[in-house]
């Protein structure tokens, strides 16, 4: 992790990607964003523009509330009594956090995965089924060209064609995460928000997870957590650094790792702290 | 040097009376199963299945307690099974900390170890008396009394093992509550929950005490719900206590079995967990 600020922005700066189009009308947009573990303030006046059909990381160390702040985003949240979040966050100009907003239309709109893979306990069609009949009345066909779509995208269809009616926990903990992000675009989501989903996972099937970030963002908004420094430079367009709750930095990943303007973000980036 | 030689000796004497204690348990289970299979066996016959109970001195079998007690089970789950699985999912996903919840859980605790004798005087004065006499429904609600709270907690501690992360997996793909719990937390708790129900048979199945004033128990077939229906574990308590050897067998006999089919719901539910948790 002990890596020059000029070697992470070396690495950015070799993937040439193309310069964001910093007019365009962004994907969400956070607004005076404060959140409440019970009387715990975890989040400070969050304000963020997360750009659509690019990839924003959020880094920080652990209890900075980059997590917290995705699980408000898709409104987990609301499933803990106790827990609030006072603030605006517009998708596409719609308040999710609205009280009126349906939290069950909210989550179909914005996906998430998670840490740890959690397939369901039921076959590998069935995980992916699960969701789609939750929204979608389609005839088996249709279904079944969903289905070998979502993991075609995520670069599991191969492996998985032949057994998909067995059950997905005897696949490896890379293939369980793939299945996941499968499911989570089967229902055809607009931002995906991923919670540092390669943290258990190897080497191998962590590069194939971050291969398919960058091949899925062609078509969603996506918004990862990530403590591995490299990976945020490696596959983000924009990097959000949190500390203690509250947002330090934002900008391109480009110029975040080569000139971090705050002296905590580049202490935290080479590995200082955190 | 000399306090590493006391405690191995601490260690072998605490070793020696564990092993010891444990084996006495032993000893007395299996001195129990001898016995039962010895006596149980010798009175054991085809009649036993075939024949209802017959005067003494003619013979006869345990075909009328049989059936009774598996009508009476089987009646018995029906009823408890559905209440007590909603309950406890209730108590794991709704309700968890509200003060209703609490209640309801500590009553349930109190169901679960009450004595089953007075099981049976409530559903006396529930149902036999005001429904003008003994029945085998009664003694079914009565069973389900004793089967309920089995499967409450079962359900609740079954549900309350699955990861918080598979339940939030499944709410992020937008699916509502009861989705949530229908195809998601019982597929994944499914294995407990069967095991739960399945223990609670067991026990229900050897009960004496709640159908004593339930469904009394009779000496010829039966099949009507309205009027008293044999049982297994009644007809060992009559027969048991009677003077007449050739009852005093069938009970062995009746005795015998329920062992035998406690003892396989026993072993079949520690399958059906072990069998989940292989695949």
């Amino acid at each position: 992790m002990n890596m020059s600020a000029t070697e992470m922005g070396k690495m950015v700066l070799a993937t040439g990607r193309p310069a964001l189009d910093l007019d365009a009308e962004p994907k969400i947009r956070i607004q005076d964003l404060n959140f409440f573990y019970g009387d715990n303030q975890a989040l400070h006046a969050i304000n963020m523009d997360v750009p659509d059909r690019r990839v924003t990381a959020m880094i920080g160390p652990s209890g900075c509330g980059k997590s917290t702040l995705l699980r408000v985003i898709n409104r987990m949240y609301d499933l803990y009594p106790g827990q609030r979040a006072v603030g605006k966050v517009l998708l596409d100009g719609e308040n999710l956090i609205d009280p009126k907003a349906k939290s069950t239309v909210v989550r179909t709109r914005v996906g998430m995965v998670f840490q740890k893979p959690t397939p369901f306990p039921m076959t590998i069609w069935d995980n992916i089924a699960y969701g789609i009949r939750l929204h979608e009345r389609m005839s088996k066909a249709d279904l079944e060209n969903r289905i070998e779509w979502c993991l075609t995208k995520s670069a599991i269809w191969g492996e998985v064609k032949d057994r998909l009616h067995t059950s997905a926990l005897g696949l490896s903990g890379g293939q369980q995460q793939r299945l996941c992000i499968a499911r989570t675009i089967a229902v055809k989501p607009e931002v995906i928000l991923l919670d540092e989903p390669t943290s258990a996972l190897d080497p191998i099937s962590t590069a194939r997870i971050e291969e398919l970030v960058d091949e899925l963002k062609s078509e969603f908004t996506i918004v990862i957590v990530t403590h591995n420094m490299q990976q945020a430079a490696r596959c983000s367009d924009q990097t959000a650094f949190f500390l203690l709750g509250k947002l330090l930095e934002y900008g391109p990943t480009s110029e975040m790792f080569v000139a971090p303007k705050d002296q905590k973000t580049q202490d935290y980036i080479t590995g200082r702290f955190g | 040097m000399n306090l590493f030689n006391r405690r191995m000796a601490q260690d072998a004497v605490l070793k020696v009376v564990a092993s010891g204690l444990a084996l006495m348990v032993l000893v007395l289970l299996a001195w129990i199963l001898w016995t039962l299979f010895i006596r149980g066996l010798s009175a054991l016959s085809f009649s036993v299945f075939t024949q209802p109970t017959l005067p003494p001195g003619r013979g006869g079998g345990l075909a009328n307690a049989i059936i009774g007690t598996l009508i009476q089970v089987i009646i018995a789950v029906v009823i408890a099974a559905p209440i007590g699985v909603m309950a406890g999912t209730y108590l794991a996903e709704l309700g968890a900390k509200s003060k209703i919840a609490g209640t309801v859980r500590f009553i349930n605790d109190v169901l679960l170890s009450a004595p089953s004798i007075l099981i049976g005087l409530f559903v006396y004065q529930a149902i036999v008396l005001p429904f003008g006499g003994f029945s085998a429904w009664a003694g079914a609600v009565a069973l389900a009394v004793v089967i309920l709270p089995v499967v409450v907690r079962a359900t609740e501690d079954m549900m309350r093992l699955v990861p918080g992360s598979l339940r939030e997996a499944a709410f992020a793909l937008g699916a509502p509550h009861w989705r949530v719990v229908t195809s998601v937390m019982w597929r994944a708790a499914r294995a407990g929950i069967v095991t739960g129900i399945l223990l609670a048979i067991a026990r229900a199945a050897g009960e004496t005490a709640p159908l004593l004033f339930t469904s009394l128990g009779n000496l010829s077939w039966s099949f009507d719900m309205t009027k008293p229906m044999a049982s297994l574990p009644l007809a060992i308590y009559q027969y048991a206590g009677s003077p007449y050897d050739e009852w005093v067998a069938l009970a062995w006999a009746g005795a015998l079995l329920i062992t035998v089919g406690v003892l396989t719901l026993n072993i079949v539910s520690r399958l059906v967990l072990a069998g989940v948790k292989r695949s």
